[in-house]
């Protein structure tokens, strides 16, 4: 078959995998679109056909070789065809987060020095209308959507299908417009910019991440290979176009794989359109899975008592052995039989419910997944992996391979990607894939990229035993303990966050002899703990300084040691001495932001008495504190707080031992 | 895939008439409720195409006249033009095989149907195969459904309601059923629209996304819409010209700046001392 004799070749642009995709893949689907409640598809062939006339028509209206587009709307064929348009022009496309502000967007546009600009709809076009004096270089814009945009000037608005037409009558007018096309994709090289994608930058100006097309094509089919994807997959394109994920994901490996990518009806219905699509390849962040899970709780507490039970005994079931099943490990044949009624009974609807029932692999990525969120998924028999990745690296750096799974790590280096740990524990890479500079920004490109490729990520990390990486915190965030060892403030407040009965805790360390912590109780887990045992308490306070919790605490903390010596790297982060904190941090005093994280540093500085009697070996302090109350009314709380050592292990006990003598 | 199409081509409009020429014309119209007058006297024209608000204070005969339009009531006086036609006493199902859609202050839906169910039943009028023809379903009662199906699949499109198609409306929060309503009167491909409170219990951003579907409804199909309303600011924004009644009786009538400034109107609205 065509299909199988060409599935090897490589090529180095998008638009030369659209031609030869055409042939090798003809009539194969490889675009759907939910439109008036029904699947419109579309093959290869017709998609190679969409594309071709768009571009020629692009091309008429004025677009040049080298020119910026941006590209702004939801997920929808005739964005994801422009790129591949632009592109064969040997322009570069410059999609933008559609729900970005008109400021923001004002700026990214004028930065890219963008001269047209693909766009979804009216709103979007009333976007760009209202910040055309601030992009001097935008000349024409396209749209998608007709609607409410009939009455509007037309003289640089141009509707995509106008577009296309102009593009087909060139093409029926004469053969040379197709054979100009052509010539034009195959001047086309692996060193031309593919893309720019602005960075969302949580602080400054967001920052173009140019990539050229070796770096997307090569990384797209490392990632082809990683997971043996193949034109038979199914995906759902649902999130921002502006996203490298969804870049890659969406278009680069559909284009080299020769898969087929849905886009959904609109962005509320994704859900009922997965379901009905059921991929087999998916990508989300965690708060997907998150929320996902949270609907599916909450119709679970309005089902039949009968269904309850059935759900929660099933779920228990496969929290035992489902992930070790799906990892290969050994399992009684009893295990293996109820698993396998589970799966009949609970696990299978459920996972048809969720639209994943046909899912081969999925992956999470952009922040840190919780591990029960994590394992639930995999023990109803989903393959739910890791990946560590950047916009910077074509999305990946390190990704879970099949079988070798957990919770708490990112994998390991993708196919040909080098991984490397600073001396300050910054993670490095290098790879193909590796981003070319940052558009017009070349002191931040001098900054992040090294002269011989290597790329500073800006998280902290190492590798553990097995090869896999595990990003521990922010770089700038980790220190050095006066001994020399590496010190992750949050790596280690998170080990002890793991117990139930730790809510809070504030690990310091950085040029001290030792690390440290204040902790802060669940008053819920430890009240409930009180109440069990008869321990009366007036307040938090007086709960938190009951030599019972302290020592319960005090257990958490040895075991939170132990696995901290297990790790090579954070072995001399074990917490030497802790004390409970007379109050619980909050974000009304400043202690957390509203987003409930510990602001450290406002920590430090107020409790400053406190730190001092942490590592000057005394056992108790006295400390007045001011806080303030839920009405607003402010007091002070006094307190004798209580310092305890605790004990560690391994190697690391014997150099700070010496640096303290 | 062709719904990029003008819409406005598959309307059928029939009546000859251009747009800015009159399309309904109230003359004279009083309507009494035993010694009560509800209305008395009042003439105003709609011209099509355009949008035309009716406002007053509560009681003002406001909804008595959109009842007297679609054929609810029957005036003791005067009569109703409508596309050249004049007319004296219509039945409600005869003003709506003639054009004339509307929505209802208080929501008027099927609970218990859903989104899609209840807007295909504004279909109605466009299913001309009888009982025989449905009953044996395969034929033409099949692709009469399907051309309706796909009509219906339009406003669902233009609503943006795709992800409660299928959801009963009674579960719909009331802005979304305001949405649907409105759907189904857009069903009928109606020339004359009326709107009795679109926006009445919703919230602004509601209100907001409401006026843009009037808006897009009268720029893309067309149609001419008469709305009655109580958010000024919402009148004054998206009507064309704008009728005042008070006690029964017009008060003012004009663009919504003519309006605005009119003493009456002021004085009606912020009351006056005698």
């Amino acid at each position: 078959m065509l299909a199988k004799a060409k599935a090897g070749t490589t090529l180095d642009t998008f638009p030369k995998y659209l031609v030869l995709n055409a042939e090798r893949f003809a009539n194969r689907p490889a675009m759907r679109h939910k439109d008036l409640g029904i699947w419109q598809g579309w093959t290869w062939k017709q998609q190679l056909d969409q594309v071709r006339r768009f571009a020629i028509g692009l091309s008429l209206v004025g677009l040049k070789r080298g020119d910026k587009v941006a590209v702004v709307g939801s997920n929808r064929p005739r964005l994801y065809w422009s790129f591949a348009a632009i592109q064969s022009l040997g322009a570069v496309p410059v999609p933008v987060y559609a729900d970005s502000v008109a400021e923001e967007m004002a700026y990214v546009l004028d930065h890219a020095e963008v001269r047209f600009a693909v766009v979804e709809d009216q709103e979007q076009v009333d976007k760009l209308l209202s910040i055309a004096e601030k992009v001097p270089s935008l000349r024409e814009i396209v749209y998608d959507e007709t609607r409410g945009l009939r009455d509007y000037d037309h003289t640089h608005l141009h509707a995509f299908e106008d577009v296309q037409d102009r593009g087909k009558s060139a093409m029926d007018a004469s053969p040379e417009a197709l054979a100009l096309w052509q010539a034009s994709v195959d001047q086309g090289s692996g060193t031309d910019l593919g893309v720019i994608l602005y960075t969302s930058g949580t602080t400054g100006r967001p920052k173009g991440v140019m990539l050229s097309n070796d770096n997307l094509v090569k990384s797209a089919l490392h990632g082809n290979a990683f997971d043996r994807l193949g034109p038979d997959e199914d995906i759902i394109a649902y999130l921002p176009l502006a996203w490298v994920g969804d870049h890659v994901f969406s278009y680069t490996q559909s284009y080299t794989a020769g898969f087929c990518v849905s886009c959904p009806e609109s962005p509320e219905t994704v859900t009922e359109d997965r379901r009905e699509i059921a991929p087999t390849y998916f990508f989300a962040p965690p708060r997907v899975f998150e929320g996902l899970l949270t609907a599916l709780m909450v119709r679970m507490e309005d089902a039949g008592r009968l269904k309850k039970k059935m759900f929660d005994h099933y779920l228990a079931h496969a929290r035992k052995v489902g992930e070790k099943i799906l990892n290969g490990e050994p399992v009684g044949l009893l295990d293996r039989f109820r698993y396998f009624l589970g799966e009949i009974l609970v696990y299978g609807p459920l996972k048809n419910r969720m639209g994943m029932t046909r899912l081969r692999v999925a992956y999470t990525a952009g922040e840190a997944i919780g591990p029960e969120l994590f394992r639930f998924y995999r023990s109803i028999g989903l393959n739910l992996k890791q990946l560590y990745g950047q916009t910077e690296a074509c999305v990946y750096i390190t990704a879970q391979p099949d079988g070798n799974i957990r919770a708490d790590t990112v994998g390991v280096p993708s196919p040909g990607v080098e991984i490397r740990i600073a001396d300050n524990g910054e993670v490095l890479y290098r790879s193909e894939g590796t981003f070319v500079g940052y558009y017009k920004n070349d002191e931040a490109t001098r900054a992040t990229k090294t002269p011989d490729g290597w790329v500073h990520t800006g998280d902290a990390g190492f590798i553990d035993a097995e090869g896999h990486l595990k990003i521990i915190d922010r770089a700038k965030d980790v220190g050095r303990l006066r001994t020399g060892g590496l010190f992750a403030p949050k790596y280690v407040e998170n080990t002890l966050k793991f117990f139930p009965d730790i809510k809070e805790a504030v690990a310091f360390g950085d040029g001290r002899d030792f690390c440290a912590a204040f902790i802060n109780i669940d008053l819920q887990s430890v009240g409930s703990w009180a109440e069990r045992n008869n321990v009366s308490y007036a307040s938090y306070q007086e709960l938190a300084n009951h030599p019972e919790v302290y020592r319960i605490v005090g257990t958490h903390v040895e075991a939170a040691n132990r696995k901290l010596a297990a790790e090579p790297m954070m072995a001399s982060s074990q917490i030497r001495r802790f004390l409970v904190l007379h109050k619980e941090l909050d974000a009304d005093d400043g202690e957390l932001t509203r987003t409930q994280k510990v602001r450290r540093s406002f920590i430090a500085e107020r409790y400053g008495e406190l730190i001092e009697a942490l590592y000057d070996g005394s056992t108790e302090k006295y400390v007045e504190t001011e806080m303030t109350f839920e009405d607003g009314r402010k007091g002070r709380v006094r307190a004798t707080v209580r310092i305890v050592d605790a004990p560690v292990f391994g190697v690391a006990a014997t150099p700070v031992r010496e640096a303290a003598e | 895939m062709n719904r990029h199409v003008d819409p406005r081509a598959t309307l059928p409009d029939a009546d000859g008439i251009a747009k800015g020429e009159v399309l309904l014309d109230v003359r004279n119209v009083s309507l009494r409720f035993g010694g009560v007058k509800a209305i008395s006297d009042i003439s105003f024209d709609i011209r099509k195409g355009e949008i035309r608000a009716i406002i007053g204070p509560n009681g003002a005969g406001k909804t008595s006249m959109l009842n007297v339009i679609n054929g609810f009531y029957t005036p003791q006086e005067g009569s109703i033009v409508f596309r050249g036609k004049e007319r004296q006493k219509i039945a409600p199902y005869e003003a709506a095989a003639s054009g004339i859609a509307r929505t209802f202050q208080n929501v008027a839906l099927f609970k218990g149907m859903s989104t899609l169910d209840n807007i295909m039943a504004g279909r109605t009028l466009a299913m001309n195969r009888n009982f025989f023809w449905q009953l044996l379903y395969y034929g033409p009662a099949l692709r009469e459904e399907i051309a309706n199906r796909r009509k219906v699949e339009e406003i669902i499109d233009f609503l943006e309601i795709q992800h409660i198609r299928k959801t009963p409306v009674g579960r719909l929060p009331y802005g979304l059923q305001k949405r649907v309503e409105l759907g189904r009167a857009l069903a009928a491909e109606p020339s004359l629209l009326l709107l009795d409170e679109p926006m009445a219990g919703m919230n602004l951003e509601e209100k907001e996304d409401m006026s843009r579907f009037i808006l897009d409804v009268n720029a893309q199909f067309g149609t001419t819409i008469a709305l009655i309303e109580h958010d000024m600011g919402v009148v004054m924004d998206i009507s064309d010209r704008v009728v005042v009644l008070d006690y029964g009786r017009k008060i003012g009538d004009g663009t919504p700046d003519e309006v605005k400034s009119s003493q009456d109107v002021i004085d009606a609205y912020l009351g006056v001392s005698h």
